[in-house]
């Protein structure tokens, strides 16, 4: 008796002791459970590619509010940490911040290459997902791959590839005479390197490559060089401000060579002007592709901001639909649950006319890319519609496999 | 061709030195009277640039480049007056502190007000086109800016050396104390110099509107530019910061002439270390006592 009445206590009391704590980490639970997913977007604002910054972060405010709007992430809501991610650095101090103090499930963003490989290396060493919006340099996809970073930005070999095919198709390759000015970082250089071998495959002649300080603003030597070397093409492997200042002054010293380039990004054409605006261009989405999906986010966007979307702005908005999707569907914010779902071929829509999907030996979203050609000033109605686009490069009956093809950069293996 | 290709590089970085002129003159200027390193200078360019957008719809462009260095001007007025003032007698790291500070929000509203993406801003017809002399090709536009840019120099220098004002500025730069015992307040002076420097730095920054991407964050590339020329140049002389602009126009355009165009930005700054290695002063510093 004495003895049961003993336990009987003890258990009575150890319930309680238990009940008791219960009801104290209960809401910690129910708050982890039902809380907001909170994601860290990290992105140039200042800088040469500040501009394409700004986009971006409006990119993140419309998907954060259609997320949310849509009910969350099962019924939880989305938070975006936003921030300034200036170098890479800074932004690889950055984005450990974001992990360790303020525990974000995941980031996202970024436009500078170099940056983007500085948050990848974060990314790895804490065991982060980060899906990168902006940086295009193939050996992030090549020997800098990671197993916990995915790419939503096309890599340099789509463009390459894609713009590629408008040059072959155009008879400007084989027998001709390019020239290549070229953004001295490492976008640039690995641009460089596919478009080197991309000319050697093709039978084209480089006489011209020079590289260019990302800060410089005048181009008059290099217009000087390109006249004396009379190429049959110009073709650019700059980024950000400095394509816009290049299609100034090269309207300005009147050359005519035909121009296009390796990458581009539409704020590019409109900062430069209907006036300077010439030539065909690598697209990985505008917003005049001629469908529902991107003419709805046109509207909601242009009704936000007055503006049209730049494709930085879909790209970090087309992200963050990934990244809901994702854990919608894996049903949380497990890493190693999202890098297998990320990886197994699931489908996304992407305002294209086909879905899009990971390949699971790089993490490059394989995707449909367009060209555009700037209009006759002429025939220029507004300061936006500056330009044409064309449907996808590749045909319906081809692989999007063949657009990462002959990509430079090294081999990807996620067990380095 | 290759000599004249040669030839067109060297001719090209030297026209370029007339830009950095333009804005370094007015740096060297503000510098030498009181004593404030304007780090804000290249803020005040940009604002020039977004003046020939505001104002090119009503005034035309060149009612732009006229009146609208006389808006940034008066902009300098007031920034001398309200914060310049109160740093001409103390460390010059406070004035460092304050025009880096002054820099930032000119720049954040920048981007408030006209956003940061670049802005399209093209060559007025009248100056399209090029001009050909023998294998040299040069733009009409450019050609333009640094006519303007001559006369806005020559201007300057009558000014400081033709009349009283000049004179008195001059006297300052050499001794504010004693133009104080002779009872000649500088005040005046100060601001006029201030508007003078800043509203330099809006011409160059309208007349670069045209061909380059105009947006919040373009001064920075030109001010430090404009610091190395007038660290070369020497502090309070006037023909050592034209002389110090020449001569990296022409460096620059070697560099580009042997082929070595990514070294061009490179080579101004080699200049100003083997410069400050020889003579610590700049080409032509004068000694100015307060700050030796």
């Amino acid at each position: 008796m004495t003895a049961g009445r003993k336990i009987n206590r003890r258990a009575i009391l150890q319930s309680g002791g238990a009940v008791a704590l219960g009801a104290l980490a209960a809401p910690g639970i129910l708050r982890a459970q039902n809380g907001p997913i909170v994601l860290g977007h990290l992105t140039p604002r200042t800088g040469f590619l500040g501009p394409l910054g700004d986009y971006a972060v409006m990119g993140v405010d419309l998907a954060v509010e259609h997320i949310n709007a849509d009910g969350g992430i099962n019924g939880r809501e989305l938070q975006v940490l936003k921030e300034d991610s200036v170098n890479p650095q800074t932004a690889s101090t950055k984005a450990e911040r974001m992990i360790e103090r303020d525990e974000v499930a995941a980031i996202t963003g970024e436009i500078s290459s170099s940056s983007t490989l500085a948050i990848g290396q974060v990314a790895e060493r804490t065991k982060t997902l980060f899906v990168n919006t902006g940086g295009n340099s193939d050996t992030l996809r090549g020997s800098d791959c990671k197993r916990h970073m995915f790419h939503v930005e096309t890599q340099n070999a789509m463009y390459l590839n894609g713009e590629g095919f408008y040059f072959l198709n155009n008879n400007l390759v084989d027998g001709k005479r390019w020239y290549l000015p070229t953004a001295d970082y490492a976008f640039g250089h690995d641009l460089l390197n596919g478009a080197k071998a991309f000319l050697a495959r093709n039978n084209g002649e480089i006489v011209g490559d020079d590289l260019v300080a990302t800060d410089a603003t005048d181009f008059s030597a290099i217009m000087l060089k390109i006249r004396s070397a009379q190429p049959d093409v110009v073709a650019l492997n700059l980024a950000g401000t400095q394509i816009t200042g290049f299609l100034k002054q090269y309207g300005e010293f009147g050359l005519d060579f035909p121009i296009g380039g390796f990458g581009f990004d539409t704020q590019s054409a409109w900062a430069a002007g209907p006036e300077n605006f010439k030539g065909t261009w690598p697209s990985v989405w505008n917003h005049l592709i001629d469908n529902e999906e991107s003419q709805a986010f046109t509207k909601a966007f242009v009704d936000k901001y007055g503006m049209p979307p730049e494709n930085q702005a879909w790209s970090d908005y087309t992200a963050l639909k990934i990244m809901a999707k994702a854990m919608t569907d894996v049903g949380g914010t497990d890493t190693a649950a999202l890098i297998e779902y990320l990886e197994g071929g699931a489908k996304f829509d992407l305002m294209k006319n086909r879905q899009g999907y990971f390949n699971p030996s790089n993490h490059q979203l394989l995707q449909e890319v367009y060209a555009i050609t700037a209009l006759p000033e002429s025939e220029v109605e507004n300061q936006w519609d500056i330009f044409t686009t064309s449907g996808p490069v590749i045909g319906e009956d081809q692989p999007l496999e063949i657009l990462i093809k002959d990509a430079v950069g090294g081999t990807c293996s996620f067990d380095a | 061709m290759q000599t004249a290709l040669f030839l067109s590089q060297l001719l090209n970085g030297l026209l370029d030195g007339f830009y950095y002129l333009l804005i370094a003159l007015g740096l060297s200027l503000i510098f030498s009277l009181g004593g404030i390193v304007n780090l804000a200078h290249g803020a005040f360019f940009a604002v020039g640039a977004y003046m020939a957008i505001v104002l090119t719809p009503y005034l035309g462009f060149f009612g732009a480049v006229i009146v609208g260095p006389l808006v940034v001007a008066a902009m300098g007025i007031v920034v001398e007056r309200l914060l310049f003032a109160r740093f001409y007698r103390i460390d010059p790291l406070y004035s460092l502190l304050l025009t880096f500070g002054l820099a930032m929000v000119l720049e954040q509203s920048m981007r408030w007000i006209f956003g940061s993406a670049p802005l399209a801003y093209s060559i007025p017809d009248a100056l399209r086109g090029q001009i050909f002399m023998g294998e040299f090709i040069y733009s009409r536009y450019r050609l333009f800016t640094i006519a303007v840019a001559i006369i806005a120099i020559g201007l300057l220098w009558l000014l400081l050396n033709r009349t009283a004002f000049g004179r008195i500025v001059r006297a300052g730069i050499q001794n504010p104390d004693i133009l104080g015992t002779l009872g000649i307040s500088l005040r005046p002076y100060l601001s006029a110099v201030a508007a003078i420097g800043i509203g330099l730095a809006g011409l160059a920054g309208i007349l670069m509107a045209p061909i380059q991407p105009v947006h919040p964050a373009m001064g920075a590339e030109v001010l430090v530019a404009a610091f190395v020329v007038v660290v070369i140049g020497g502090l309070g002389s006037f023909w050592g910061v034209v002389l110090a602009a020449i001569l990296v126009g022409l460096v620059k355009g070697f560099m580009a002439a042997i082929d070595l165009t990514s070294w061009s930005l490179a080579s101004i700054y080699l200049l100003m270390f083997i410069v400050l290695l020889v003579r610590p002063r700049g080409l032509m510093g004068e000694r100015i006592l307060r700050f030796e």
